[in-house]
C-alpha cells in the first residue's frame, strides 16, 4: 500500500494526453484489424495495439481506474477468443468440407457498399481477443501483485 | 457430415450443455436429460438391422485431412451395428440406473455425465470408423474418458491409483496400435481398413506385416484386460458402479475384442495370429477365474470374472481363425468358434451388466460389498436375489440360460480345433481344452460363491454400515431388463442368430463368405450325448466339490509370494521410473535460466553446424549481395553496440532500455527491407514488453553483484560467439545456394484466388497456415493462464482459493 502511494505521480499532462491518445490508438487498432486481409495489420497486431493502449491507461492512472473503465475479466476474453477461433475452424465441418476451410463472398451493405466478408475475419477476431486477453491478464496480474 | 457422423458426435455435443443443465435445474436429476441421448441413438441404429441382415453396409465420408488420407469415414456392417447397439442399449439402461444410484445432492453429476457422454461418442467412433487414424483417436478417447470416470471420486487415493494404472496400460497399448497403423498403412498405402483388406495379397508376405500384427494385438490385449495386462481392471472397480457395469463389462473392455474381430480379415491368415489370440485368451480365462475365487469384494469377483470371460471370447476369436485354414469351408464346423464368440459377447453383456448392477444395489443398500460381511439378504432383497441368481446361473453355464448355450458352443469350438491337425496342434493341443475346462470349473465355483455368500446363510446385520432393504424400483428396472434378456435369449436363442450374429460373423470372416462358404448359425439347446455334454457334467461335479471344500484349499492362494505378482512388478516399475526421472530432472533442471539458455543455444549451434557440414553447405557466393547503403551501416552499428552494451550494463534499467534500442533498430531494418507487417509487430511488441518490464521492475531484486568465475564467463562468451557465427553462416549460405524452389511463389499466385485477400502475411496466418495460428494462440492462452496461476499462487501462499 505504501509503495502504491509513492508510485502514484499525479502527472496532469500525462493523464490528459492519455485520455485523448488512447482513443486514437484504439481506433488505429480497429483500423489495423479490419485492414488485415489486404494491407498490413490483422488480429495479432490489432490485439497488441489495443493492449498497448490499455497499458498506457495503466501507466498514466492505475489499475483501479483501468478496471473501472473496462470492467472485464481478461481470462474470459482469452477463453472467448479461443472459442471463436475453434468454432470458426470447425464450422466448416457442418458444410462437409475439411476443418479450417474458409469461405468468403461479396455483399452489398448499407453505408459500406460492396464489401467482401470472410470467415477468416471471424478467426482473426478470435486471435485478436486472445492476444488482448492474454496480454492484459499478464499485465493485470503483475500489476495487482504488489 | 452425414446423419451417422451426427449420431457418433451427438453425445459429446450434448455433453457441452450438461453442466448448464445441472446448474440451472438442480431439482431435476441431470441423468433424465442424458437418458434421451442413448435412447434416441438406439432407435436410430436399430433402423439398420434389416440392411445388415441382408449383407448391406453403410458408409459416409466426411473430409477431414484429405492431404494425409485422413478422412472421417464411417462404416457400418453387422459387426459395427452389433457393437453400436450394445453401446447405446446398455448405455440407456446404465444411465437409467445411475439416476437412482448417484445422489443429486452429494455428487457432481455434471462432471459425471459429461465424461459418460464423452465415452459414448468415443466408443461409437471406435466401432464405426473405417479410417485407422480416426479409429485410433477414438480409441485413445475411450482411455481418457475411462480414466476420468475411474477417478470420479478423485479424493480417494485408490481411485487415483486405479485411474492412473488403467490409463498407463491402455494408452501404452494404444500407442502400440499407432505403430501398427503406421506400418500397415505404409505397406498398403491406405489408412482405410477396407482398402487394406482389399490389397491384402500384396502386403501379406512383407517382413513387417507380422510386427504390425503383434502391435495391434498389444492394443487389443491391453484394452480387453488380457493376461498379463489384466491388472488394471480390478483397480478400475474404484469407479462408480454404473461405470463398472458399462465400461468395464459391457463396452470398453470389449473394444479389444472388437479390434481383433475387425482386423481378423487382415491378419487371421497368419498362423501367429491364431497362436497368440487363442493362447493368450485361454490362459486369461484360466487365470481370471482362478483369481476370482480368492476375492472378497463383490465387484472384485466380478472384475476377475470379466477378465476370464473376455479371455474366453478372445480365445474363441483366435480359434475362429482356423476356419480360414481349412479347405472344407462348407461344413460350418470351424466357423462355430466365431459364432460362439459373438454369441457369448452378447450374452456376457447381458448377464455381467445385470450382475454389476446387482453388486451396486447391494453396496448401495447395505453399505458394503465385502462377502465376508454380507449374508442372508434373500428375505430382505428378493428381487435383487432373483437378478443375482439368473445372472450367475447364466455365467456358470447352467441351462436354460443363455450362458449355457454359448459355453456349450465354446466347448465345441475348443474340441473341434484341438482335435484337428492344424498347425501341428495334436502334440500339445490338449492344453487348450484342459485350460478351458479348468477355467469353467472355477467360473462355476465363484458363481455359486457370489449368490451363496450374499443372499443366503446367516444374516450379519451388526457388520453392515446400513440397515438393508430392497432397492427403489428405478434401480431394479435396468438389471431386470437385462436378466429377462438372459432368459429370453436362453429359451429362444435363434432370434439372435440371423439378426445379429450371422451379419457380425460374416464381417469377421469375409474370406469364408467370398469363397461361397455358408455360415451356419443355428443354436440348439440339446446336442445329444456329445463330448460337450459330458464335459459340462464334469465341470458341474468338480465345481460343486471344490465349492464344498473351499475353506480347506483357499489358503493355497496365500502361498504365492507377493514379490512375483504382476501388481508388485507394476508398482516397482513405476517407482523405479519415478526415481530415475527425478535423478535426471535434478541434474538437468537446475532452476537457473542461464542453464536452460546454455542447453538451447548449445543444441542449436551443434545441430545447425552439423547439418551445414553434412549437406556440404559451406559455400558462399558474393555476387548476389546487393550494395550496402550508408544508413544500413549506421543502423548495424547501433544494433551491434547496443547489444554489446547490454552485457556491460550495471543496472537493470539500463539493460531494459538498451534491449529496447536493439528491438527498435531491428524494426527499422524491417521498414528498410519493406516488411511492414513485421515492422509493425516488432514495434508494438517492443513497446508492450518494455512497458511490462517497467511494471515488474519494482518487484525485481537488484542485479546481484556477485562476480561469476572467469571460466563460466568465457564459456558464455564462447557460446554467444558461436551462436552469432552460426546465424551468420546460415544467412550467407542460404543466400548463396538454393536447394529448393521458394515456397513464396505459391502464396503469391494463390493469395487472391484461393483466399480473396491482399495481404499475403495475414492470409498465411489465418488461412493457409491457420492451424499454426490456432495452436499459437492456444499456447499464448496457456502461457497467460500459467503466469496468472503462478503469481496468484505465490500471493495466496500456495493455498488454492
Amino acid at each position: 500500500m505504501k509503495k502504491q502511494a509513492k508510485k502514484h505521480t499525479n502527472d496532469v499532462i500525462l493523464e490528459s494526453a492519455t485520455s485523448f491518445i488512447t482513443f486514437v490508438i484504439f481506433l488505429f487498432a480497429v483500423y489495423l484489424f479490419f485492414a488485415g486481409h489486404y494491407t498490413p495489420g490483422g488480429g495479432f497486431i490489432g490485439g497488441l495495439v489495443t493492449a498497448s493502449a490499455l497499458v498506457l491507461i495503466l501507466l498514466a492512472y492505475d489499475i483501479k481506474t483501468l478496471r473501472r473503465i473496462l470492467p472485464f475479466d481478461y481470462k474470459w476474453i482469452t477463453a472467448l477468443g479461443m472459442l471463436i477461433a475453434v468454432l470458426t475452424a470447425s464450422g466448416a465441418l457442418l458444410f462437409n468440407v475439411p476443418f479450417f476451410t474458409h469461405a468468403h463472398d461479396y455483399f452489398t451493405l448499407p453505408l459500406f457498399g460492396k464489401t467482401s466478408l470472410h470467415t477468416a475475419m471471424l478467426f482473426d477476431l478470435g486471435v485478436y481477443l486472445v492476444v488482448v486477453g492474454v496480454t492484459m491478464t499478464i499485465i493485470q496480474t503483475i500489476g495487482e501483485s504488489e | 457430415m452425414s446423419v451417422m457422423h451426427g449420431a457418433i458426435l451427438l453425445p459429446i455435443l450434448i455433453s457441452l450443455f450438461i453442466p448448464l443443465l445441472a446448474k440451472r435445474l438442480p431439482n431435476i436429476h441431470t441423468g433424465w436429460f442424458v437418458l434421451v441421448v442413448p435412447v434416441l441413438l438406439v432407435s436410430y441404429f436399430s433402423h439398420f438391422l434389416p440392411g445388415t441382415m441382408s449383407g448391406e453396409t453403410f458408409t459416409a465420408r466426411m473430409p477431414w485431412i484429405p492431404s494425409l488420407g485422413i478422412d472421417f469415414v464411417t462404416y457400418l456392417d453387422g459387426l459395427g451395428l452389433l457393437f453400436a447397439l450394445l453401446i447405446t442399449g446398455i448405455g440407456s439402461l446404465v444411465v437409467l440406473y445411475s439416476i437412482f444410484y448417484l445422489d443429486a445432492k452429494k455428487e457432481s453429476l455434471g462432471t459425471f455425465y459429461v465424461y459418460l457422454l464423452m465415452f459414448m461418442t468415443a466408443m461409437l467412433g471406435v466401432v464405426l470408423s473405417d479410417n485407422m487414424i480416426v479409429l485410433y483417436l477414438f480409441w485413445e478417447l475411450t482411455s481418457i474418458s475411462s480414466f476420468l470416470l475411474i477417478a470420479y471420486w478423485y479424493e480417494r487415493e485408490r481411485s487415483r491409483y486405479g485411474a492412473q494404472k488403467s490409463m498407463l496400460i491402455t494408452v501404452f497399448g494404444g500407442l502400440a496400435m499407432l505403430g501398427g497403423i503406421a506400418i500397415l498403412s505404409t505397406l498398403s498405402g491406405s489408412l482405410s481398413i477396407r482398402e487394406t483388406y482389399a490389397s491384402l495379397e500384396s502386403i501379406q508376405g512383407e517382413p513387417f506385416f507380422t510386427v504390425a500384427l503383434v502391435l495391434f494385438l498389444l492394443a487389443a490385449f491391453t484394452k480387453s484386460a488380457q493376461f498379463p495386462f489384466h491388472i488394471w481392471l480390478p483397480d478400475a472397480m474404484e469407479a462408480p458402479t454404473p461405470v463398472s457395469a458399462y465400461l468395464h463389462s459391457a463396452t470398453m473392455v470389449k473394444a479389444g475384442l472388437y479390434l481383433v474381430a475387425r482386423f481378423s480379415p487382415i491378419f487371421a491368415d497368419e498362423s501367429l495370429w491364431f497362436y497368440l489370440v487363442s493362447s493368450v485368451g485361454i490362459f486369461t480365462l484360466f487365470w481370471g477365474s482362478l483369481n476370482a475365487v480368492k476375492q472378497h469384494d463383490l465387484k472384485g469377483i466380478l472384475a476377475y470374472s470379466t477378465i476370464s470371460q473376455l479371455g474366453l471370447i478372445m480365445s474363441l476369436l483366435g480359434l475362429g481363425a482356423a476356419a480360414l485354414h481349412v479347405d472344407a469351408l462348407d461344413d460350418g464346423l470351424y466357423t462355430i468358434a466365431t459364432v460362439a464368440a459373438i454369441f457369448h459377447l452378447i450374452n456376457h453383456a447381458t448377464f455381467k451388466g445385470s450382475l454389476f448392477m446387482m453388486a451396486g444395489i447391494v453396496d448401495h443398500e447395505t453399505g458394503t460389498r465385502d462377502i465376508r460381511k454380507l449374508g442372508g439378504l434373500a428375505q430382505l432383497m428378493p428381487i435383487s436375489m432373483t437378478i443375482a441368481m439368473i445372472g450367475t446361473l447364466s455365467m456358470a453355464g447352467i441351462p436354460p440360460f443363455n450362458g449355457f448355450l454359448s459355453k456349450e458352443m465354446f466347448l465345441t469350438g475348443v474340441l473341434e480345433v484341438a482335435g484337428s491337425d492344424l498347425f501341428h496342434l495334436p502334440s500339445y493341443g490338449w492344453i487348450i481344452p484342459v485350460l478351458a475346462v479348468v477355467g469353467s470349473i472355477f467360473t462355476f465355483v465363484y458363481s455359486i460363491l457370489i449368490v451363496r455368500r450374499t443372499f443366503f446363510g446367516k444374516r450379519q446385520d451388526d457388520k453392515l454400515p446400513k440397515t438393508p432393504h430392497e432397492a427403489p424400483i428405478g434401480m431394479l428396472i435396468p438389471p431386470l431388463v437385462l436378466v429377462s434378456l438372459v432368459v429370453i435369449i436362453g429359451l429362444f436363442p435363434n432370434i439372435l442368430s440371423d439378426t445379429l450374429i450371422r451379419p457380425a460373423v460374416e464381417a469377421i470372416l469375409p474370406q469364408v463368405v467370398d469363397a461361397g462358404g455358408k455360415i451356419d448359425v443355428h443354436i440348439t439347446m440339446w446336442h445329444g450325448f456329445q463330448p460337450e455334454f459330458f464335459l459340462t457334467l464334469l465341470i458341474f461335479t468338480v465345481g460343486f466339490i471344490l465349492y464344498k471344500t473351499l475353506p480347506r484349499w483357499q489358503s493355497l492362494y496365500n502361498r504365492m509370494p507377493r514379490a512375483v505378482s504382476l501388481n508388485h512388478q507394476y508398482d516397482a516399475l513405476l517407482r523405479r521410473g519415478e526415481q530415475t526421472s527425478t535423478k535426471i530432472h535434478d541434474t538437468v533442471m537446475t532452476g537457473y535460466m542461464r542453464s536452460y539458455l546454455i542447453y538451447i543455444f548449445g543444441f542449436i549451434v551443434i545441430l545447425i553446424l552439423t547439418a551445414l557440414y553434412g549437406f556440404d553447405a559451406f559455400r558462399f557466393a558474393v555476387d548476389p549481395i546487393s550494395s550496402i547503403h550508408a544508413y544500413e551501416i549506421i543502423l548495424a552499428l547501433v544494433l551491434v553496440s547496443s547489444a554489446l552494451s547490454i552485457t556491460f550494463a550495471r543496472s537493470r534499467l539500463t539493460s531494459i532500455i538498451l534491449l529496447g534500442v536493439t528491438g527498435y533498430t531491428v524494426a527499422l531494418f524491417f521498414v528498410l527491407f519493406r516488411a511492414p507487417d513485421l515492422a509493425l509487430t516488432q514495434l508494438v511488441i517492443e513497446t508492450v514488453s518494455v512497458a511490462l518490464f517497467l511494471l515488474v521492475f519494482y518487484h525485481l531484486p537488484e542485479i546481484s553483484r556477485k562476480e561469476e568465475r572467469i571460466p563460466f564467463k568465457l564459456g558464455n562468451a564462447l557460446i554467444s560467439a558461436l551462436v552469432g557465427l552460426t546465424v551468420t553462416l546460415v544467412a550467407l549460405a542460404s543466400l548463396s545456394q538454393r536447394s529448393f524452389t521458394s515456397i513464396a511463389k505459391y502464396y503469391i499466385d494463390n493469395v487472391a484466388d484461393l483466399a480473396a485477400g491482399g495481404n499475403m502475411v495475414n492470409v498465411i496466418l489465418v488461412d493457409f497456415r491457420g492451424f499454426d495460428t490456432l495452436f499459437e494462440i492456444a499456447v499464448l492462452a496457456l502461457a497467460g493462464i500459467g503466469i496468472y496461476t503462478m503469481i496468484k499462487f505465490r500471493q495466496t501462499g500456495g493455498i488454492d482459493k
